[in-house]
């Protein structure tokens, strides 16, 4: 593999990871969410994102070449071989913290697809185009519901300051200078997301003051990171259940 | 044995149209607007379809449907998946539309493909009238909205404009 398809491949894997895992995240509501709709609802969010991730890490898989499939990249990688975001593997906590979670994200995934629907890489661009008209719905879900929590009753605000909170910390890593995005941007691939986000911080910070939401500095530097494959002791659990029949069955059908 | 003789699109069409969405049975894949086209290139059908959402579980099992029905009519083809130009709930047929609204579903308005939250008033299915409310954004599948009709009182999907 020559190295400009394999930052093409590790950008593909960024974009496909962060989709998998967050829907991953998401799909753990599926019978126990608070109410019937938001049931409805959050697997419903997870299904997009599962299939967008379907879209990426096939693309990844097409650029690997060698009979490399979508399900060998989904189930057959280890931890250190993901390149998400912190933020999307995270436990799903409570319902403030699934809800703030996604607000932020969508309002990040929202920014990076209008971007890439531009991008030379013509199936970043199409899944790009698709995967927007998506999480357009899911921001105004996620909106929404920041409105609801953060203004709501004093419990529902405090649950909501706790989340945000603790999901501040995290929100750096979406912006850090990332070397493939970078090389991949001088040829109209990718986009640096350092460069959203500024409108990210404006759109989250004024919606946040509406919701009565304080955000609070975090100065602590994270010493993990995502995109190179160091994460959290989170993505093991979760990739030990998402993975399980493949690796405890290998080859087997059905 | 291969059926390649003479390019028939219509007799194509007309076999495609009995494939229909697994989750909506009234309407078939031509009136939903995911059949984009077909064309007859060295002597093979070139179908090319599009899938309505990402994550859609019946996007795979339309396309086996295709390739069924076609393998039983001796029709050599091959069959495409376009995700440029997206889909569009505005390719949706008139037909298609009403087929919706017979079996309980309002048909998507026109896509202003808005961020902001617009929507106009949509009409109960059954009774026509706009007193409804929206319930929750995601329904029963990931293209349809939860309304209820206050007029009279019955719950209704709505087919959200994408």
């Amino acid at each position: 593999m020559n190295l400009k398809n394999k930052n093409v491949v590790d950008y593909l894997l960024q974009l496909g990871d962060d989709r998998l895992i967050l829907g991953h995240r998401l799909s753990e509501w599926c019978g126990h969410a608070p109410i019937l709709e938001e049931d409805i609802a959050l697997a419903n969010i997870a299904q997009d994102c599962l299939g967008q991730a379907t879209f990426f890490l096939n693309a990844a898989a097409e650029e690997i070449g060698n009979g490399k499939t979508t399900d060998d990249l989904a189930y057959l990688r280890n931890p250190n071989q993901f390149k998400n975001l912190l933020i999307m593997e995270l436990p799903k906590g409570d319902f403030a913290f699934t809800i703030f979670r996604q607000f932020l994200v969508d309002n990040y995934t929202f920014l990076l697809y209008q971007q890439l629907q531009n991008s030379k890489h013509n199936q970043i661009a199409n899944i790009a185009q698709k995967s927007l008209k998506e999480v357009k719905y899911h921001l105004r879900h996620s909106s929404e519901w920041v409105l609801r929590l953060g203004d709501g009753t004093e419990i529902s605000h405090e649950k909501s300051q706790n989340a945000l909170n603790e999901l501040w910390a995290y929100t750096n890593e979406l912006f850090n200078e990332n070397e493939i995005e970078k090389k991949l941007a001088e040829e109209n691939i990718a986009i640096e997301s350092f460069k959203l986000k500024n409108e990210w911080l404006d759109k989250v910070t004024q919606h946040l003051k509406t919701a009565t939401l304080k955000i609070l500095e975090n100065k602590e530097e994270n010493i993990f990171n995502g995109r190179s494959g160091k994460h959290t002791e989170h993505l093991d659990h979760l990739l030990s259940e998402m993975q399980i029949v493949v690796r405890a069955y290998p080859g087997a059908k059905w | 044995m291969v059926n390649t003789e003479v390019p028939k699109m219509n007799d194509i069409y007309k076999l495609l149209s009995q494939i229909k969405d697994p989750e909506i049975p009234e309407i078939n894949i031509i009136e939903l607007g995911i059949l984009r086209n077909v064309e007859f290139e060295n002597n093979k059908y070139k179908i090319s379809i599009t899938p309505t959402y990402s994550g859609c579980p019946a996007m795979k099992m339309i396309e086996n449907q295709i390739s069924e029905i076609l393998k039983n009519n001796f029709y050599d083809f091959e069959i495409i998946t376009n995700l440029s130009p997206a889909w569009t709930t505005d390719w949706m047929t008139d037909e298609g539309k009403k087929k919706l609204i017979e079996s309980g579903i309002t048909p998507p308005q026109k896509n202003f493909n808005s961020i902001e939250f617009k929507l106009n008033k949509i009409n109960c299915p059954y009774c026509n009238s706009v007193k409804t409310i929206l319930k929750s954004e995601f329904g029963s599948t990931a293209c349809k909205s939860f309304y209820f009709c206050e007029n009279c009182l019955t719950p209704f999907d709505y087919f959200k404009s994408i």
